[in-house]
């Protein structure tokens, strides 16, 4: 054993910026993703529950294929996809934007379009990837909440005479979504650590910035000890604000 | 589309070898979803005492039995498998002095890790018996310990075994990881045609994801059957 520890090394200069870079970008890819497996979560979920047979097909096909497949594979997919699943339209109009436009266009500190890359395909893809895989996920969760509330509750606000989407929206949402908050935050940190394999892309998000550093400092041990501590400062933080919202909106046994 | 290059691979993916003559897959290294399966079920197998130790500690009342698993639970669950693999891949060698197969490497990780969150499912699987199982078994004269062997934990597995094979099928999707060592699984015998045959990715990524959910859902119709015969035996509240 002849490996010599840098600790100090990784909270100065090039490492301490790569990570603070790769921390920033793991949160928006997440952030990113987030909002959009929600909206796509809810569709799913609504599709789910309508009368009509196809849309439940595909809503069942959507979430056990996307469930049960490694987000691993689903990203190489995604990405080799891309020529397919990125319209010719939106890809001219990003050409003709930098045709226009040559200097960067940034958003979220992303260079979409630059002077290096037209269009960061590897980032987009990425977060469609982890936008669907974990989508279907809370589109099961927000179904099972909602299926938690007894049928009655629904019967009963029809008799008082609310009409079915009145019913949803003032009685059963209100009640399926203190189930539903738990469960959801505990998804987006699943999400959180599950954007790390964006990294296989070169997307350069926390993870790849570690192996960076451990390709260029030479230093793997404490690159990916710090990575390690700040995931889980992360987690740490999200698991403590589930309990502070379970103290304050403990769910009372109300039939 | 070029759905034979997919389908002349298949025996690639499915054991890792392209030779005419078929050896059987154990007797070299294992190989495509051959190895993923290995590694799954190794993993499970290996989380299962790792986790049920780490459960049944996190439920002592000593505070320093108690603590480590705390730990282990807490800041395993806080990390993304990958940050672990790469984290032991360059710790091991620090420790023995020299570098680990990534076999081996991965199969330890999946173990690890998955322990952490069985450990929690078994907390949940004897937490949620009812109490009086407990008082029962110790008015009949068995120790705590026995009551536990012998009672508790029996039923304990029937509760926990949907959630069990859940992580079983997430643990069979992370075998994917593996690929990023090299271990020459499912994944990355998807890598190796994708990068070989430069115009069919697409069909062969959704052949490897196919083939995942194959085993993941023979998993999961399994468990449901497994479920029910064992419901018989379960203890109800009255």
């Amino acid at each position: 054993m002849d490996y010599t520890f840098h600790w100090a090394r990784m909270f100065t200069g090039e490492p301490a910026q790569w990570m603070w870079e790769g921390f920033c970008t793991t949160m928006q890819i997440s952030t990113i993703s987030l909002v959009g497996a929600m909206m796509l979560g809810v569709v799913i979920c609504v599709m789910r529950m309508t009368p009509f047979k196809p849309f439940q097909w595909f809503s069942f096909a959507f979430t056990e294929f996307f469930r049960n497949t490694p987000l691993l594979v689903q990203i190489f997919f995604w990405y080799n996809a891309s020529s397919f699943v990125i319209p010719k339209a939106i890809n001219d109009w990003m050409n003709d934007l930098y045709y226009w436009f040559p200097g960067p266009f940034t958003l979220f500190g992303h260079h979409f379009v630059g002077e290096w890359m037209l269009f960061n395909v590897e980032l987009f893809m990425g977060i469609i990837a982890l936008t669907v895989y974990t989508s279907a996920f809370i589109a099961e969760e927000i179904r099972a909440g909602i299926f938690s509330i007894p049928k009655n509750q629904l019967e009963a606000s029809r008799a008082v005479g609310l009409s079915f989407l009145q019913g949803y929206r003032y009685v059963i949402l209100p009640q399926a979504l203190r189930i539903v908050i738990p469960p959801l935050i505990s998804q987006a940190l699943n999400l959180i650590k599950n954007s790390s394999l964006v990294m296989v892309l070169g997307v350069t998000d926390l993870m790849y910035q570690a192996t960076q550093i451990e390709s260029y400092h030479a230093m793997p041990f404490e690159a990916f000890t710090v990575a390690l501590l700040i995931y889980l400062a992360i987690s740490l933080v999200v698991s403590f604000c589930i309990t502070m919202y379970n103290k304050h909106f403990m769910i009372q046994v109300m039939y | 589309m070029h759905w034979d290059i997919a389908f002349d691979n298949l025996d690639y993916f499915l054991y890792g070898t392209t030779t005419l003559d078929w050896h059987f897959p154990f007797v070299h290294n294992p190989e495509g979803m051959v190895a993923s399966v290995i590694l799954a079920f190794f993993g499970i197998f290996g989380a299962f005492w790792i986790g049920l130790a780490a459960g049944l500690m996190r439920m002592s009342r000593r505070w320093w039995v108690k603590l480590p698993a705390v730990c282990y639970i807490e800041v395993i669950r806080g990390m993304p498998l990958l940050l672990l693999i790469f984290w032991f891949y360059y710790l091991a060698p620090v420790i023995t002095g020299e570098t680990m197969p990534a076999f081996s490497t991965t199969m330890f990780c999946f173990m690890v890790f998955t322990g952490a969150y069985v450990g929690e499912i078994v907390r949940a699987g004897v937490k949620a018996l009812p109490k009086g199982q407990m008082e029962a078994a110790r008015s009949t004269g068995l120790s705590h310990v026995q009551a536990m062997q012998l009672v508790i934990l029996p039923q304990a597995l029937r509760n926990m075994i949907p959630s069990f094979v859940n992580q079983f099928v997430s643990l069979t999707k992370d075998t994917s990881l593996a690929a990023i060592l090299g271990v020459i699984e499912l994944t990355r015998t998807g890598i190796q045609v994708d990068n070989r045959e430069m115009v069919a990715s697409f069909e062969i990524w959704i052949t490897i994801a196919c083939l995942y959910f194959m085993i993941c859902y023979i998993l999961t119709s399994y468990s449901r059957r497994l479920e029910a015969q064992l419901s018989r035996y379960q203890a109800r509240d009255r």
